[in-house]
């Protein structure tokens, strides 16, 4: 990378960390205003029948290596499972995990850990956070008895999945149980339009933490993406534009 | 200091440790160079911090074998539905890890002569799955999009395959196929691609930041 790339870089990171500094200082105290997205609202409601009648919440992270750039929603994935732990624990029985990465399924072990601790109602059960399968379709192979077997009536698919993540929906639709699924995966993401309940498109996927407990630094990040997104298109219009006029 | 305190200050310096990693990591990457074109220091603790990762991540492989080992013995052990195939598992984990001790450099002879020609049926299984959510889909929910989306794959796959007696269908072929593909999908694609990117630009300012902490410690 040149040194100014490297520098241009540098300023956009800055800027939007500072940008999400500012609004989650200045707006701490306001109630934070989303955009409408009925999976979240759905999957509350899922999430109270959760811990109404006893079942299980099962997160499906995906096969997504943490030393790669495509973790980010596996990443988003575990803060959603820490907060659907909090949500649900006090409920019959623990929300599981389940990975195609060991470095997710410990993650998502510890995230586990941690929630059942800070509530202090729910115990821990090592097993709960769990490594399905190496490979894509093997991860998938072994996710699926989870979805089928052990009393879960909600099943949320968020992390870096493939095309295998119709086998994963096509589970859940047969047991017709609830099914919220969002990929950072182009291929994933149309697969699961067509195959899922709840599709979440594009950044929804990291929103999802907020929309289920928001915290200020969450829903600035949000605001934040907003902030960025129209310079972008700000640019891609000032490019077009130049471009005709034959600046560029 | 007392038992309770431990665990908040064991959170505390791992929390450290990880903000200051991936400010390191991240410098590094955004000043590789020196001003005289040589690789910065950065630089260099970017690659050593980075192999240490690779190298805990290959150790996570092993303990993670381990977590699979013990789920399933633990569903043979309470007699849990398909409690067999866990057996199976077991079985055949021990047996390949044997057959790799035994045998080491035929390892890959398990690999191509059993893993693949599964997951090979499992794909042959997708295209039924797809074909039956793609069907389904209106079902589920019938709007304008569902009608694009289904017309639009329907449009490719006719654009794409030589039909039976007909062969290629003029004009579908040769200018509504590129034209979906190259243009319309193709700007759509980089759309979600720019949001894709802004959210794990955000997801990963709120780790670094210490919101989300997904390496333990409390909220």
């Amino acid at each position: 990378m040149s040194i100014w790339l490297g520098l241009a870089g540098f300023g956009v990171v800055f800027l939007s960390a500072a940008l999400m500094l500012g609004l989650s200082l200045s707006h701490r105290k306001a109630s934070p205003v989303f955009r409408d997205i009925p999976a979240f609202t759905r999957l509350r409601q899922a999430v109270g029948l959760v811990v109404e009648d006893g079942s299980r919440l099962h997160i499906l992270l995906g096969h997504s290596a943490l030393t790669i750039p495509q973790s980010a929603s596996a990443l988003a994935g575990l803060a959603l499972l820490r907060r659907l732990a909090d949500l649900t624990s006090a409920g019959d029985q623990p929300p599981i995990a389940t990975s195609g990465d060991a470095t997710l399924a410990i993650l998502s072990q510890d995230t586990l850990q941690s929630a059942a601790k800070f509530s202090k109602l729910a115990s821990f059960d090592p097993t709960a956070g769990r490594l399905t399968g190496l490979t894509p379709f093997s991860y998938a192979a072994g996710a699926i008895p989870a979805i089928r077997d052990e009393n879960v009536s909600a099943n949320v698919l968020m992390g870096n999945f493939g095309v295998e993540v119709a086998l994963l929906t096509d589970a859940v639709e047969r047991e017709n149980t609830f099914g919220l699924a969002g990929s950072d995966n182009l291929t994933a993401q149309a697969v699961i339009y067509a195959s899922a309940q709840e599709p979440l498109i594009g950044e929804e996927v990291f929103a999802a933490g907020a929309y289920v407990e928001s915290d200020p630094l969450h829903t600035a990040s949000l605001t934040v993406q907003d902030i960025l997104r129209w310079l972008i298109i700000a640019a891609i219009l000032a490019g077009a534009l130049l471009a005709l006029a034959g600046v560029l | 200091m007392n038992r309770k305190g431990l665990p908040s200050v064991i959170a505390i310096i791992s929390t450290a440790i990880a903000i200051a990693s991936s400010v390191l990591v991240l410098a590094g990457y955004f000043f590789a160079q020196k001003v005289n074109g040589q690789i910065s220091l950065l630089t260099d603790i970017r690659l050593t911090l980075l192999n240490w990762a690779i190298i805990l991540a290959g150790f996570a492989i092993f303990i993670g074998i381990l977590n699979l080992f013990q789920v399933h013995f633990k569903k043979i052990q309470n007699k849990q539905k398909g409690s067999v195939y866990s057996l199976l598992l077991i079985v055949s984990l021990v047996a390949t890890f044997l057959f790799g001790l035994v045998k080491p450099g035929q390892i890959g002879v398990v690999f191509t002569t059993i893993q693949l020609p599964v997951e090979a049926s499992l794909m042959a299984l997708l295209a039924v799955t797809l074909t039956y959510a793609s069907v389904r889909l209106l079902h589920r929910r019938f709007n304008l999009l569902s009608v694009i989306f289904l017309v639009t794959a329907l449009l490719i796959l006719l654009g794409t395959a030589p039909l039976p007696f007909l062969g290629v269908i003029p004009g579908l072929s040769d200018w509504v196929r590129p034209f979906i593909a190259q243009v319309v999908a193709a700007a759509g694609a980089r759309g979600i691609l720019l949001g894709v990117a802004l959210g794990t630009l955000t997801t990963g300012l709120r780790i670094l930041f210490g919101a989300d902490r997904p390496y333990g410690g409390n909220k």
